[in-house]
């Protein structure tokens, strides 16, 4: 492995000296050996339940094929950077035509040769593709960040366009009930993102616990609504106030703390929040939840099951219209949108005022802030509460869609998922929290089939994102307000 | 008295195991100053390798006990820092001189990942395991009666400790180690090679963490997939109580969250331990942010 950096860093001149076989050869066999040992306890045998007890069984091809992936692959991407890419692509293509077409002795080595083929395949050509532009690594992370910031810039024309995309949307033929659903939790993570965005891209405080909020939010209005009967529209500022009120009472102790005991802090809130609902089981339901939450009205006006309750007027009565269960997704729908841009509006404008710069500030240079005499215990304050209102907010929102909670929906993977939001989509973006959403829980969506693989293919995701642009996909850091309305001295125009 | 002492010798054993693993997280955070989130997730590995382990070689026919436990020590160590090691060099190395989020967020996905591999592997449901070393050592006329696991687990976890305070204190790996925490660009200028140094260092730290997991097979009898969280952020708990970066803070932290966990249950009851033990966290952060053992901090402009 150590002979990497050094064929990285000297590709150039590798050329004329031709390949280094040994070498490549070598290091090709040394990943082979470390696949061995990854794969044999783990891979190799399998726990399996017997009548006796635990049994074990051995799956000697898997390790084979993962070991001749990882060799084969390690080998192509080592002779494509000593300029074999051509050769390369040519071989790996032959290598997964044939894995696909001739009959093979055992499905693995059809794996092995398709798949590693294909991907070979795709590297080298990928190469083959920037190798003509004569550009280098850096040039190519630059030409991104170009591109990032023409984004930026550009949401101000792709804002209004989304925006109304998604507000004629259910009445396209497009919206059936299951595209009306994804496009609900899409926008719910989207409006969590948002509200993470406040606390950890404008004022740099990395809270992992997030979702504690957003429980305390669907707690406050199930419990409202169980206990004392309160309809929606009551209790959704009420959970917003009880999260806001969480949120100080938990920041208070700790936002004295540096960066990553801050991290860890807010972590451990939010598993204790978690475990209070799970064993407070005579308020919360314990870990069975709360079912048979309210849904929402038409603003307390009109409701929309065919047969409203006394003294409530039908929604499809008022308005004229035949009777459809798709009326209460649209407005959830549309509910949430409203919600979502609220934080949006609310995080654009709020950046433009003393708080919203001093949080800029304070993400930039913690020490000066405090020399020029920001207070920036109540500035921290105010951004954790903020955030922690909006999750609140989208929390209650989540009671009355889903109609049932648990402590299960709060888990710590909820709140990786939203922070994963925020940092993939690039910190301080607030169109990189609607691409990243649309990746991170969109694409799951799109492939719920493969179930199981799903969240493996998350977590790898996530991985391989933070390793091609560790900045986020739309990385934005500039400050919104400048001196002068000067340019800001790097990249210009990213001011959204 | 005997119940307190009881209560004393399984918080010993419990802290044994969080400090195990919190020895990975302190001595990571110390070089290159990120949380490894996939840490709870490399002490899960090593009680599946354990496990499977012990299958294998039970199917292979051995069993003489102290062998097949050590047999089982090795294996799981040995496997387990291999996974340690990959995953270092596949999710840290390319982002050390990053944001610092991106390595966080990469080591998230990472634990994620991990997850889910075992599941996909091994299977969701639990995996139960029949007393590898049953027996009671009996105490004070019989008042008191200490499982030979719990016994072994804090010997096992004392003797690695002296190796390992001898390993970071007297061999030139050590020196390297503790140069490279004090300041990476300065040891690499003096012939340090901080790669291997740091590769080593996960290694180190998920061999420790292996032992742990083992430790856990053998006293609970019962694993699944998702053990690794709670004893990660726990042991992070640990390593944050004894001092980021102090390695006898580690091992101290680590015992006294185990000793609050297993008075608590024994004198409170077991649903609210989890509660006890942050809310220690919390406490110290804001009374002592350094830890017991920590230095302080000094911050340059």
């Amino acid at each position: 492995m150590t002979t990497h950096s050094n064929t990285v860093s000297s590709a150039g001149s590798i050329k004329a000296r031709g390949v280094d076989w040994a070498a490549t050869i070598k290091d090709a066999g040394l990943a082979a050996f470390v696949a061995l040992l990854l794969t044999v306890p783990l891979v190799g045998l399998r726990t399996v339940d017997r009548p006796t007890g635990l049994g074990i069984e051995a799956r000697p091809e898997e390790v084979v094929a993962s070991i001749l992936l990882v060799f084969l692959g390690r080998l192509g991407l080592g002779l494509i950077r000593q300029g074999m890419a051509m050769p390369v692509l040519i071989l790996a293509l032959i290598c997964a035509g044939v894995g696909l077409v001739l009959p093979m002795p055992t499905q693995v080595l059809r794996l092995v040769l398709v798949l590693g083929g294909g991907v070979i395949a795709l590297r080298a050509a990928m190469t083959v593709a920037t190798g003509r532009s004569k550009l280098s690594q850096a040039d190519r992370d630059r030409r991104m960040d170009r591109i990032a910031a023409k984004v930026q810039h550009a949401s101000k024309y792709i804002g209004p366009v989304a925006v109304a995309f998604a507000v004629v949307l259910p009445f396209t033929p497009l919206a059936d009930r299951m595209i009306l659903d994804i496009g609900i939790l899409l926008l719910t993570y989207i409006m969590l993102g948002w509200g993470l965005n406040i606390v950890v891209g404008l004022a740099g405080l990395l809270d992992l616990g997030y979702v504690a909020f957003y429980a305390v939010g669907a707690y406050s209005y199930a419990l409202l609504a169980h206990y004392f009967g309160l309809s929606f529209w009551v209790c959704l500022p009420l959970a917003g106030l009880l999260a806001a009120c969480s949120g100080v009472l938990l920041g208070f102790p700790v936002l004295r703390l540096r960066g990553d005991y801050f991290a860890i802090v807010t972590l451990g809130f939010g598993e204790i929040i978690r475990i209070i609902l799970v064993n407070w089981y005579q308020f919360t339901g314990g870990p069975n939840g709360i079912s048979g939450i309210p849904r929402p009205s038409f603003f307390g006006i009109a409701d929309f099951s065919r047969t409203p309750a006394e003294g409530m007027a039908a929604f499809h009565e008022l308005f004229g219209l035949e009777f459809s269960p798709l009326h209460r997704i649209v407005f959830l729908y549309y509910l949430i949108l409203a919600l979502a841009l609220v934080v949006n509006l609310f995080t654009l404008r709020v950046r433009k005022l003393p708080l919203g710069r001093a949080w800029e500030a304070l993400r930039e240079d913690d020490i000066a802030c405090a020399s020029l005499g920001i207070n920036r215990t109540n500035m921290k304050l105010a951004a954790f509460a903020i955030a922690a209102m909006f999750g609140g907010f989208a929390g209650s929102f989540f009671a009355t869609r889903q109609g049932f909670i648990s402590p299960e929906s709060f888990t710590f993977i909820e709140s990786a998922i939203i922070l994963a939001i925020v940092v993939l989509g690039g910190m301080g973006s607030q169109i990189g929290v609607v691409v990243a959403t649309l990746l991170v829980i969109g694409l799951p969506e799109a492939f719920r089939e493969l179930a199981d693989y799903r969240m493996l293919a998350f977590g790898a995701g996530m991985v391989v994102i933070m390793l091609w642009r560790p900045r986020g996909l739309l990385a934005h850091r500039d400050p919104t307000i400048l001196l002068h309305g000067g340019k800001p001295p790097a990249a210009t125009g990213a001011a959204k | 008295m005997d119940y307190f002492i009881q209560q004393l010798i399984n918080g010993l054993s419990l802290g044994a195991i969080y400090g195990l693993i919190a020895i990975g997280y302190t001595m990571v955070y110390g070089i290159i100053g990120m949380i490894n989130f996939a840490h709870g997730e490399i002490y899960m590995i090593g009680a599946f390798v354990a496990l499977i382990t012990f299958l294998a070689i039970g199917a292979l026919g051995v069993t003489w006990v102290p062998l097949a436990l050590l047999i089982m020590l090795v294996a799981s160590m040995l496997f387990t820092s291999v996974y340690g090691w990959t995953v270092e060099r596949i999710a840290y190395r390319p982002l050390r001189s990053s944001p610092r989020l991106a390595p966080l967020i990469s080591a998230i996905g990472m634990s994620i990942f991990l997850q889910n591999y075992i599941q996909i592997l091994q299977g969701a449901r639990s995996k139960p395991l029949q007393p590898i070393l049953p027996g009671n050592l009996t105490l004070m006329d019989g008042a008191v009666s200490v499982s030979y696991v719990r016994l072994a687990t804090i010997i096992i976890t004392l003797v690695l400790m002296v190796g390992f305070t001898i390993l970071i204190n007297r061999t030139s790996l050590g020196r390297a180690q503790r140069a490279c925490e004090q300041d990476k660009k300065m040891a690499g200028l003096l012939g340090v090679n901080v790669d291997r140094v740091i590769s080593l260092t996960f290694v180190m730290g998920a061999a420790l963490a292996a032992v742990a997991g083992m430790m856990v097979l053998l006293i609970y009898g019962v694993i699944d997939f998702y053990i690794g969280f709670l004893a990660g952020v726990k042991s992070f708990t640990a390593a944050v109580l004894g001092g980021v970066g102090s390695l006898p803070g580690a091992m101290l932290g680590g015992v006294v969250i185990g000793l609050i966990e297993a008075f608590w249950s024994g004198y409170v009851g077991s649903e609210w331990k989890d509660v006890a033990t942050f809310s220690i966290l919390v406490l110290v952060l804001i009374f002592r942010p350094t830890g017991l053992l920590g230095r302080p901090e000094i911050e340059k402009v």
